[in-house]
């Protein structure tokens, strides 16, 4: 916390004048105050050092996946830091730029990331490109040619077996006849020529090298894509010691843009409005892929009664948990700190020790047991007060329950930050008031309270977006609930965060897409309410300070 | 000066930068040699941790056997969104075991292919398990053991199974009044339902979740929950709620059920294979008995879940995992180490047959599903699960079964696409 004496904001910015307006002056004075130690070297080769490793870490993975934008990111961004940081010059720059790099990595590049998403219709069914689709489909649909035979396959080659080019040594089970298969389709092979163990498996032929498993698995991808044609379909592998004949049913057109069933002769045309293959009667092919669906998603939100119908109530709960949650845990919190401030208290530190602990407590397991503290039959809250209270079972006594155990969560982090700021308000201002002859009330009211909110204003905002989208605190407690008999996707606990939660990912496969734009609603929300707190704390720290 | 420093950490930034790249080619060096002979290529299996220890012994077995390097990697969370997700990025593993209800929506993001298996092969499987790993009339995994729920009595308090729900009941309640248990019936349900643990009871009473299509298959078009039957199955339900017989209710929660049964204060438990290394280290008498239906009723049908191996489609070696699936795990040895690491019967008939004489709940559990239904994996199961289960909930809290069951059905057919 600032002291109350320090300079108002109105006089810094004039005071910071001259020192931009002679920038000479400053570096020669700041090169002349800051000799090059030894410590000071080390650490900046060790920095610069791991910059560039990790620069060159990731540049392989990027330029496998042939992704020169990122590359170029990559590139740019470590020969920045480099000069940077090699240069004598522009000393505000070397303070601020890695706190920059780290708010674009982690701040600024999700919300822009999740703000492209919510324009896509990102979900399951819909995460690949179209070609991925369309292998999907194809390979989804291979069966065994009804009737054909089950071949005992060898892998072989005629060259090196780690480069030479690949043949299938297949050996029909009912005649005992191996046959060598490439891409060329099937030639039998004379008898005398192989080695056939009881098993039907061929361990060696005239004229190739039969690969062992290990020698095969390396070539595991040029085993699986090579396809030997039949006159029924084509002689595949399966594993490395089977080979069936088998036939894609269904097939991708590039005429028609459309998936054709040979057994059934359906088609299904690619749309790309929707990213699915889709019949004339409206049936879509479960494999699609992703596409941009512009305000889609947006007008949903909107639009969709089921989902804008409940908004506004669970909206206005979420303020009340959001606030509650803050409002109460600050209150406890500093109710206490001024209860353990109050020099005529003793054994403090016994007390903050125990006060802490809650705190020290990891909050996930704490969710769970609370939530089983309070069952109605088996609860301890109950059985400890003799109650027969269905606490998760009414609205009211859900809401309550889960204030009550973010309550207990919540404020020891509050008596810790109050006991801070506590500490920092001199004790001449309330004995000031004492001698002026305010009551204790009159002094906290007047004096402590709003020093302390200028300290902690801040936190107590952060504190409201976090609980915002607390979804811990709901999704292992109530889990949104109770819910009305006739609406089971919105309860009374629900905050938005739990309820398109379960809209985005408690359907048929997740909806990413959806999810970001529902996000970007609620990252909106918080946005504007941090937005103006913020304002308002600042003109009461003028006030203040 | 100036030059000097800058030189002095050009040089050192480079030669750290170098060491980076070093290590980088360190790490290379045995993948290339990889081409030599001595080693062959890589399996990477993900399973979660109970499984993840029980494979080992074995992929390591088959690794050595087969001069290849198989990696089995326990993924303890989310295995399936995290299985979409990597090979969805091309870093996912080569093979993943998991329950046959993910299959849908593995199938419809491309994560996996069929699998080839010879009629040989499929006729050493229990005919359930194949038919829960067949989806779109395709084999998707390799089946290597089913589970389903069953009634699981303390004989001390009940010695007699019960043939009805009715006289579950009335035994229960007998008990609750000389004060020898607390509760009728151990039913998980919680506040929120769990519409596993019910669905005996309302395939019972006449309920149904999805039609047949004309091959056998489930057909999300035809969605029961919300019609006629449902809502007498509800009506049924909730006769045994909260506000009639007490013996559901949602105070009893997944995770007090067990616990509560083990401690003897509830005669009757429905549960799987898993709560059965409860009751033993409470050192119950229990007996297993299918689910009893309600007195005139359907049969009680419990949901049969299959657990089974599949080749992923975007697997970097994807012939090994085929040969690894297909041949290996359909050996007996691995059936019954995978039974040794957690008791859910076997779904090789081999190997069941195997451990069937050491373990006699083993068979209870089996014939107590033998009437079950496979659960769909058809992906328009997952809109079910919730507001089925807060249907349940819902009921048993003494809500109306015609206004609750409609809004569920209507729920999730705005779901299912």
């Amino acid at each position: 916390m600032r002291t109350p004496s320090g300079p108002g904001s109105a006089q810094q910015a004039p005071g910071r004048g001259p020192v931009r307006s002679g920038p000479p002056e400053t570096t020669r004075t700041a090169r002349q105050h800051a000799p090059i130690t030894a410590t000071g070297l080390i650490v900046k080769v060790i920095l610069l050092g791991l910059v560039a490793g990790i620069a060159i870490w990731a540049a392989f993975p990027l330029i496998a996946a042939k992704l020169w934008v990122g590359l170029a990111v990559l590139v740019v961004t470590t020969v920045g830091l480099g000069y940077l940081y090699l240069t004598r010059r522009h000393i505000p720059a070397k303070y601020l730029v890695p706190g920059t790099i780290f708010l674009i990595a982690f701040q600024v590049f999700p919300v822009l990331y999740t703000a492209s998403t919510a324009f896509t219709n990102f979900g399951d069914g819909h995460r690949g490109a179209k070609d991925d689709a369309i292998v999907a489909i194809g390979s989804s649909s291979v069966k065994q040619v009804p009737g054909s035979a089950e071949y005992t396959l060898a892998i072989a080659t005629t060259g090196d077996p780690a480069t030479g080019p690949l043949v299938f040594l297949v050996t029909d089970p009912s005649t005992g006849t191996v046959s060598a298969g490439d891409s060329d389709g099937l030639r039998p092979l004379d008898a005398a020529d192989v080695t056939v163990t009881p098993a039907g498996k061929v361990t060696a032929a005239q004229g190739y090298t039969v690969l062992n498993f290990g020698q095969a698995s390396v070539r595991s991808q040029e085993i699986t894509d090579l396809v030997v044609p039949t006159p029924g379909g084509a002689l595949r592998s399966n594993g490395l010691s089977r080979a069936y004949e088998g036939k894609a049913i269904r097939a991708y057109d590039r005429s028609c843009d459309c998936i054709t069933d040979s057994e059934t002769g359906r088609t299904w045309t690619a749309d790309g409005t929707v990213g699915a293959f889709v019949a004339a009667d409206g049936e879509r092919l479960a494999q699609g892929w992703q596409v941009g669906v512009g305000l889609k998603n947006f007008a949903r939100v909107l639009t969709d009664p089921n989902i804008s119908g409940p908004f506004f109530g669970t909206l206005l709960w979420n303020f009340a948990f959001a606030i509650g949650s803050t409002g109460f845990t600050f209150g406890l919190g500093m109710a206490i700190a001024l209860a353990l401030h109050s020099p005529r208290m003793r054994g403090t530190n016994l007390y903050r020790v125990f006060l802490i602990l809650p705190y020290a407590m990891p909050s996930f397991a704490m969710l769970l047991v609370w939530r089983d503290m309070f069952n109605t039959d088996f609860g301890l809250i109950n059985n400890l007060f003799g109650l027969g209270v269905d606490w998760f079972g009414e609205a009211w006594s859900a809401r309550v329950a889960v204030l009550l155990v973010q309550l207990w969560l919540g404020y020891p982090y509050m008596f810790l930050v109050a006991t801070g700021a506590l500490q920092a308000i001199p004790r001449e201002l309330t004995e000031a008031t004492s001698v002026d002859g305010a009551s204790p009330w009159q002094s906290f009211r007047a004096v402590t309270l709003p020093l302390l909110l200028v300290a902690l204003s801040p936190l107590l905002i952060a504190s409201f977006a976090f609980n915002f989208n607390n979804i811990n605190a709901i999704w292992f407690t109530t889990e949104g609930g109770p819910f009305a008999p006739d609406n089971p996707t919105n309860g009374a606990t629900d905050l938005l965060i739990t309820y398109t939660y379960r809209l985005a990912f408690g359907a048929q496969g997740a909806e990413f897409g959806l999810a970001a734009a529902v996000s970007i609603f609620i990252f909106a929300i918080v946005a504007t309410v941090s937005a103006i707190s913020f304002r308002r704390t600042r003109q009461q720290e003028e006030v203040y300070s | 000066m100036r030059i000097r420093t800058a030189g002095v950490v050009t040089v050192l930034g480079l030669a750290l930068a170098a060491s980076g790249c070093g290590g980088d080619n360190s790490n290379d060096e045995p993948a290339t040699k990889a081409t030599s002979p001595a080693a062959g290529g890589k399996l990477v299996i993900w399973a979660d941790d109970k499984r993840t220890a029980a494979l080992k012994p074995f992929a390591e077995k088959f690794g050595q056997d087969n001069g290849v390097t198989v990696e089995v990697q326990a993924v303890s969370k989310d295995l399936q969104t995290n299985f979409v997700t990597a090979s969805q990025q091309g870093s996912g593993p080569d093979v993943v075991v998991g329950a046959h209800d993910w299959i849908g929506n593995l199938v419809q993001n491309g994560a996996i292919d069929p699998v080839q298996l010879a009629a040989a092969q499929r006729s050493s499987f229990n005919e359930t398990a194949i038919k829960a790993v067949t989806f779109n009339g395709q084999l998707y995994g390799v089946p290597y053991a089913t589970e389903n729920i069953a009634l699981i009595r303390n004989t001390a308090l009940a010695p007699e199974a019960p043939k009805t729900i009715e006289d579950l009941v009335a035994t229960g309640k007998k008990l609750k009044a000389d004060k020898k248990a607390s509760e009728i019936l151990c039913l998980q349900s919680g506040q929120n339902g769990d519409a596993y643990h019910v669905y005996p009871l309302y395939t019972s009473a006449g309920g149904y979740l999805f039609g047949t299509t004309a091959n056998g298959d489930y057909d999300p078009k035809d969605l029961g929950v919300g019609k006629p039957e449902s809502i007498e199955a509800f009506k049924k339900i909730g006769k045994l709620g909260e506000k009639g017989d007490g013996a559901l209710k949602r105070s009893i929660t997944g995770e007090n059920s067990i616990a509560t049964f083990t401690g003897k204060k509830c005669a009757f438990l429905v549960s799987g294979p898993w709560a059965i290394a409860d009751a033993k280290k409470a050192d119950i008498s229990y007996d297993i008995s299918p689910v009893p239906g309600f007195a005139g009723g359907k049969q009680a049908q419990p949901f049969v879940g299959v657990q089974a191996f599949y080749v992923a489609a975007k697997g970097k070696n994807k012939a090994l995992a085929q040969e690894f699936v297909t041949n290996y795990v359909t050996t007996p040895e691995l059936a019954v180490a995978l039974y040794q690491a957690e008791p859910r019967p076997p779904a090789l008939t081999a190997a069941f047959d195997q451990v069937k004489g050491t373990d006699p709940d083993l068979a209870k559990f089996s014939e107590a599903g033998r009437n079950g239904q496979v659960l769909p994996a058809i992906p328009a199961m997952a809109a079910i699960w919730d507001p089925f289960g807060k249907a349940e909930a819902a009921v048993i809290g003494g809500a109306d079964p015609a206004k609750t069951v409609t809004a569920a059905g209507k729920t999730i057919s705005g779901q299912i696409k």
